[in-house]
């Protein structure tokens, strides 16, 4: 158990040191950098949790994917972030105000947080079926039917996104040079070559 | 799954469906095939209205209890589709002169439209984000559509940052729910609430996280800060589209969410929704008489008249809620018919905005102002025009329920909105006239608001139509 609680404070603190070294460092990719570290530790959390298969889903997807493509977007883009957060100091009293106000919400909330009697139950209902089973698998069992709304309007969701990101940036320039394959294939020799007789000694 | 049985869905089945083969023929035709496709789209909603009139009503919840389909659903749906074909047909004409024609554009509305029907029947912490965000997702895009106008990136940047922080909200308080009552059903959660003896403090915390984020969405005040800057920056027919459709939808989910899992926690959230109803009442009423821009003060008076509807909320009725629900359909046909008349105000080419620019339309265009003039009356809740009726049965409903002081600051805050509804009469009518709008009223536009103008008047005549069936919808809320 003492490991168990050790591994948690470790992994909680390094999140927690990491996400606020996100928001304060000078140089964007170390943010980008942290903001890995971060992603890292709250998968050992999940794992702690006994969310193998999620902790493993974070890694891949987060990192392996997300904070990569963050960090060439931040490498790639000239945009000077020093000057973004010039004006930034003036807003520090306000946001500490309102983090104040939501961390005292917050300890109040669960500083006499009880589970409702059923609460339980009604956690345990879904698992019934799957004891013993593995994270993976007992994901697979429900994702595709019990959740299947879920899971088909997320797929909804990121058509949309992905029409949307297509309606905001993809602007058709005139006058572009591009390679159509089909006019290619298309062409014949009697519109694009002549054949002339040419009599020595007379020029074209 | 023992429940799965797709029947219920098909109306949302069918919309996808015409969205992605309408996009494959956007696709495949270029943006020249905008106009038929804002037509197709259009038919198809008409075809989903009579999909959806044909698969019955009885409550039942399908897919894991995810997804209910009851009477309420089913009238709202309707009032959704109907709202959706006035929104494209408002367009049309519109996005072609301002050189915005991209086939994109009824289609993100087709799937927005479809993120509001799954909103209007989720049984499910879960359904009810995925169609919240559905909706929004579309919405954010479409707000920011008109790429070549700084004011509409504007509009979408801001819609889409504060968007996305309510969502934020919304989850936060749909965590802190599912981990005091282990379940993110409705049915399950209510079942829990009800055998509460107290309701403990994280779980009013978790409500108010989610209502926070819910009122964004119907921009309620004191979350309405994005909403005139949105209505004036997007592009005007979606900014028609804004005000006509979305907050139905989430209306609907916010009268099955509190009436259904929550209604044994009543106590805790009349406290909120009376405040937010007299907050979006007054700051509506009030903030409105600065506006110079047209599409600003309808920003304002949605914000107003959404205050209206939470009234109706806040009594805990039947009677509330069926108030409510005829309040927003006489809400939507209104609007519907004012921005057939703001769509219409373009002067050598140009959209204008600004309320003088209607000075004198009687004598220059009477065949606006005076439908525009029966529409402001009506808004502004004088008898015997419909929207007095909406006011009628909210303040009612109110007032049976005990709620002497909120009824009587909806009567006051609706006598000073009326004081700006009624300045653009007067500017029309009795101003020096101003240079006249280009003429030639596309038949969309004119139909919609002969239709609008028609109910508005003739609502008086045949009430019980209206009334009768959304009481009779908004009851199917409290049989459980």
């Amino acid at each position: 158990m003492i490991i168990q609680a050790l591994a948690f404070y470790l992994f909680a603190g390094i999140l927690v040191v990491s996400a606020l070294m996100v928001i304060s460092a000078r140089n964007p990719v170390h943010s980008v950098l942290f903001l890995i570290l971060g992603f890292f530790n709250s998968a050992g959390l999940f794992i702690l949790l006994g969310a193998e298969f999620v902790a493993m889903i974070m890694v891949i997807v987060y990192v392996g994917a997300v904070a990569v493509l963050f960090l060439f977007v931040v490498m790639m883009l000239d945009i000077s972030f020093a000057d973004l957060r010039k004006g930034a100091m003036q807003y520090v009293p306000v946001g500490l105000a309102i983090g104040a106000v939501l961390l005292t919400e917050l300890v109040m909330a669960y500083g006499v947080w009880a589970f409702a009697p059923d609460a339980l139950a009604n956690r345990g209902a879904p698992l019934i079926r799957f004891e013993g089973a593995t994270n993976a698998e007992s994901l697979g069992q429900v994702l595709y039917t019990d959740y299947v709304l879920a899971f088909q309007l997320a797929g909804l969701i990121l058509f949309v996104a992905m029409v949307g990101a297509i309606v905001l940036t993809l602007r058709t320039r005139p006058g572009v040079r591009r390679q159509n394959v089909g006019e290619q294939h298309a062409r014949k020799r009697e519109d694009v070559l002549e054949i002339r007789k040419v009599t020595p000694g007379t020029g074209v | 799954m023992t429940d799965f049985n797709l029947i219920p869905l098909l109306p949302e089945i069918f919309l996808s469906l015409v969205g992605m083969g309408l996009l494959i023929v956007g696709v495949s035709q270029g943006n020249v095939s905008t106009r038929v496709i804002c037509w197709s789209s259009a038919a198809g909603f008409v075809i989903t209205g009579l999909i959806l009139l044909g698969i019955g009503w009885e409550t039942q919840t399908v897919l894991n209890g995810m997804f209910v389909m009851d009477k309420f659903a089913g009238f709202m749906k309707l009032l959704i589709l109907t709202g959706l074909v006035a929104a494209v047909g408002l367009s049309v004409r519109y996005i072609i002169q301002e050189g915005m024609e991209r086939f994109e554009y009824p289609i993100l509305i087709i799937f927005a439209g479809i993120g509001m029907m799954i909103m209007v029947s989720a049984n499910n912490l879960l359904t009810l984000y995925m169609g919240l965000e559905l909706q929004s997702l579309s919405l954010y895009v479409l707000a920011a559509f008109h790429r070549n106008s700084m004011r509409s990136s504007e509009a979408g940047i801001k819609y889409f940052v504060l968007g996305a922080l309510s969502s934020g909200m919304l989850l936060f308080g749909m965590s802190l729910i599912y981990g005091f009552t282990g379940s993110v059903d409705f049915t399950t959660i209510g079942a829990t609430v009800n055998n509460l003896s107290a309701i403990p403090f994280g779980l009013t915390f978790g409500l108010v996280f989610v209502l926070a984020g819910l009122a964004f969405k119907i921009s309620a005040v004191p979350f309405h800060m994005w909403t005139p800057d949105v209505y004036q920056g997007a592009p005007t027919s979606v900014t028609a589209l804004f005000a006509i459709v979305p907050k139905i939808a989430a209306f609907g989910l916010l009268m099955r969410l509190l009436f259904e899992p929550f209604m044994g926690m009543s106590e805790q959230w009349v406290q909120i929704i009376y405040f937010i109803a007299v907050a979006s009442m007054v700051v509506g009423a009030f903030a409105a008489i600065a506006q110079g821009n047209i599409k600003r003060l309808l920003a304002y008076s949605s914000i107003g008249n959404m205050g209206y509807a939470l009234m109706g909320l806040v009594a805990g009725t039947a009677e509330g809620a069926g108030a409510v629900v005829l309040y927003l359909t006489i809400y939507m046909i209104m609007t519907a018919g004012v921005f057939a008349v703001v769509l219409s105000m373009r002067r050598q080419g140009m959209a204008v905005y600004k309320i003088k620019d209607l000075s004198g339309l009687s004598q220059t265009n009477p065949g606006l102002a005076y439908p525009l003039a029966i529409l402001m009356f009506s808004m502004s809740g004088i008898p015997p025009a419909a929207g007095f009726f909406g006011k009628l049965v909210v303040f009612n409903a109110a007032v049976a329920s005990g709620y002497y002081i909120l009824a009587v600051i909806g009567v006051l805050s609706s006598v000073v909105a009326a004081f700006y509804y009624l300045r653009v009469v007067k500017v029309m009518f009795f101003d020096e006239p101003a240079d006249a709008f280009d003429g030639g009223l596309p038949f969309a536009r004119r139909a919609i608001l002969f239709i609008s103008v028609l109910f508005v008047l003739g609502f008086v005549i045949k009430p019980n139509i209206f009334v009768s069936s959304s009481f009779d919808a908004a009851s199917v809320l409290f049989q459980g």
